[in-house]
């Protein structure tokens, strides 16, 4: 009998294996061929034009890896999928990466923030005026999202907070279908959906992320082990990243359409979105961003959000149940229970040329 | 004979065989789960039962600290409430428009090819109209059940009524009945229970509308919470949330085959006979 059950659990487990839900993958190892997922995004555009035009792969060839971006078309889905131990690495901003990865166990290293949203997520009134009278209303957002967040900031600068207003999740498909109806007067969506909301008629924009820059950041997100593991890939992926960034730089019409067409947008689209995202060219930018003590207090105050919307779990004590790395050593948070590391290790090597 | 085709299993072996797969599906989770938490123990993605215990608590036991309500009761209240109304308006709209068609020519030549187009329109694809149509309230989420399950019910009752064997409308005429009086007395009474089974084939469709609408825009339900949790991944809401909801349609099925049984013996009857 004994030897049926110990037959049939092991029958179980390998068939568990199979099916893919084994923590196999989950497991750190030196590798040499490694799966990176984004997300259609003005910011990670890049990506795409760097996987497309072979600069990836030749980034990858230089360190002797294979490299391969996989395109998910929703973006939780995306993040959800690199904290089951799916992808290697993934694109997502800040306060995803704390209250997913993070927040799920999985010891995550910024590898690279690309840019912070500078207008990029916005929000939006209808027929009113001033930021103050939101008040009251019902305002619609994807709930526990960057935009609640840029909310909750928005109200804290005008002395409101949360309970004066109504939060009604809305996806971020829906939302500017959502501007038609009349009974929708206040909106906080993100680009491209806020300036497509923002040609209709009454709709006035009264706060965007441009009022708390550097908050918002958009980043490559690898697993802390296998990043440990696998130095190569993280030189690999910034080396290719600056390099776009640094057509990017010179305005490289060519590069700039491709990555318009690849969002759905005209070049003019695309430029002007870029307008509103501050992005770091140039490595120098990126060591200096990564350096700065206004890090640490953006992600003190992303953290507090957090815990107050009950993002960090319900067994977080405080805002600072789950620990954050800095570059030069700086923390916060719990130091045993260190899960988001940012480094600046690899802008740097780009910055110094010695990728 | 002995073959296998031959043999039944007694009503005890019988259950016992029906629970099987529900077991071997639960060690399958207990085994994948335990191999996950094992490498990281605050994996989120297959959450062990304690965790569980503790979601279903939070959600369903204790008041929520931020309104003082009980989650899970709104959710579901609320979630039952639309589809509830949802279902009623499609089940007098359906009678409404499907009787006519299966039994009118003159009704059926001009409306049955548009019913049978406007039947196919995918709802989800024009949501920005309906959303203009309906506001993004309670109104547009009931809408969108009806406006996805109403004509799925009117083809179905449609194609009952012209099954109806024409004697009976040749004999009702020969005894002096009028159209209205033979849709009164002749069509009605046979149809509530085709009704009734239609809706109960459609509660699946109903459902899926439902959370969809929900994961548009709510304040809350039980799709409503299953994409909100779903931003990061908690697992242990989610699946007692689906178990919750696969029970309750499980549930309507069963009390609409027993409502159907009780009210309409003889159709029951007639269909065991067939």
């Amino acid at each position: 009998m004994k030897n049926i059950f110990q037959s049939t659990s092991k029958l179980l487990v390998a068939a568990t294996l199979v099916m893919g839900l084994g923590a196999s993958s989950l497991m750190a190892e030196v590798k040499d061929k490694f799966t990176v997922s984004w997300t259609i995004y003005v910011g990670w555009m890049p990506w795409d034009y760097a996987q497309q035009k072979g600069i990836v792969d030749k980034w990858a060839k230089k360190y002797g890896i294979e490299i391969d971006l996989v395109q998910v078309n929703d973006y939780i889905e995306s993040i959800n999928q690199y904290t089951a131990g799916k992808f290697d690495g993934c694109l997502m901003t800040n306060m995803d990466a704390l209250t997913i990865p993070a927040a799920g166990g999985v010891d995550s290293t910024a590898l690279i923030m690309g840019d912070f949203s500078n207008g990029n997520d916005g929000i939006i009134l209808k027929g009113k005026k001033n930021l103050a009278d939101i008040k009251g209303q019902d305002v619609n957002l994807v709930e526990l999202s960057v935009s609640h967040y840029l909310l909750a900031r928005g109200l804290e600068s005008v002395g409101l907070s949360e309970r004066d207003v109504k939060v009604v999740n809305t996806s971020d498909a829906d939302i500017v279908a959502a501007y038609s109806s009349n009974d929708v007067t206040a909106l906080v969506p993100w680009n491209p959906q806020l300036s497509e909301i923002m040609t209709k008629k009454d709709a006035n924009l009264v706060f965007d992320s441009s009022k708390i820059p550097g908050e918002i950041i958009d980043m490559l997100v690898i697993n802390t082990e296998i990043l440990k593991d696998n130095p190569k890939l993280a030189k690999a992926l910034t080396g290719a990243w600056f390099e776009v960034m640094s057509l990017m730089k010179k305005g490289d019409t060519k590069a700039l359409t491709f990555m318009a067409e690849a969002s759905g947008t005209d070049l003019a689209g695309y430029k002007s979105q870029l307008k509103s995202t501050k992005m770091f060219y140039d490595p120098k930018e990126a060591v200096e961003f990564a350096d700065s003590s206004a890090l640490p207090n953006t992600m003190k105050k992303v953290s507090e959000f957090s815990f107050n919307h009950g993002l960090l779990g319900e067994g977080a004590p405080d805002a600072g149940f789950i620990g954050m790395e800095f570059p030069n050593g700086k923390r916060f948070g719990d130091p045993k229970n260190i899960k988001l590391r940012f480094i600046d290790t690899y802008v740097k090597m780009a910055a110094e040329g010695k990728l | 004979m002995k073959r296998f085709m031959n043999l039944k299993p007694s009503k005890v072996t019988a259950f016992f065989l029906g629970l099987l797969p529900f077991i071997i599906a639960g060690i399958f989770y207990i085994v994948a789960s335990d191999l996950r938490l094992a490498e990281n123990p605050n994996d989120k993605l297959l959450p062990s039962m304690a965790s569980f215990s503790e979601a279903i608590d939070r959600m369903a036991l204790t008041p929520s600290k931020r309104t003082g309500e009980i989650l899970f009761i709104e959710d579901t209240s609320a979630s039952l409430h639309r589809l509830g109304l949802g279902i009623l308006i499609s089940a007098v709209l359906a009678m409404l428009i499907g009787i006519p068609l299966g039994f009118i020519p003159f009704v059926r030549a001009g409306f049955s090819p548009f019913v049978a187009a406007f039947s196919m329109v995918p709802p989800m694809a024009i949501l920005p109209i309906l959303f203009i149509v309906f506001g993004m309230g309670e109104i547009a989420k009931v809408a969108l059940i009806v406006i996805g399950v109403t004509p799925l019910i009117v083809r179905d009752l449609q194609q009952r009524v012209s099954e109806i064997p024409a004697e009976q409308f040749i004999k009702a005429q020969t005894l002096g009945g009028s159209s209205w009086s033979i849709v009164i007395r002749v069509i009605l009474p046979q149809i509530f229970p085709r009704l009734l089974d239609s809706v109960r084939l459609t509660l699946g469709t109903a459902w899926i509308f439902l959370i969809s609408a929900e994961a548009i825009s709510a304040t809350e339900g039980l799709g409503y919470r299953i994409f909100l949790v779903r931003r990061y991944m908690s697992m242990d809401v989610i699946l007692p949330y689906v178990a919750w909801i696969t029970f309750l349609a499980f549930l309507f099925d069963y009390l609409l085959k027993k409502l159907t049984y009780k009210l309409f013996p003889w159709y029951s009857a007639g269909k065991e006979n067939a």
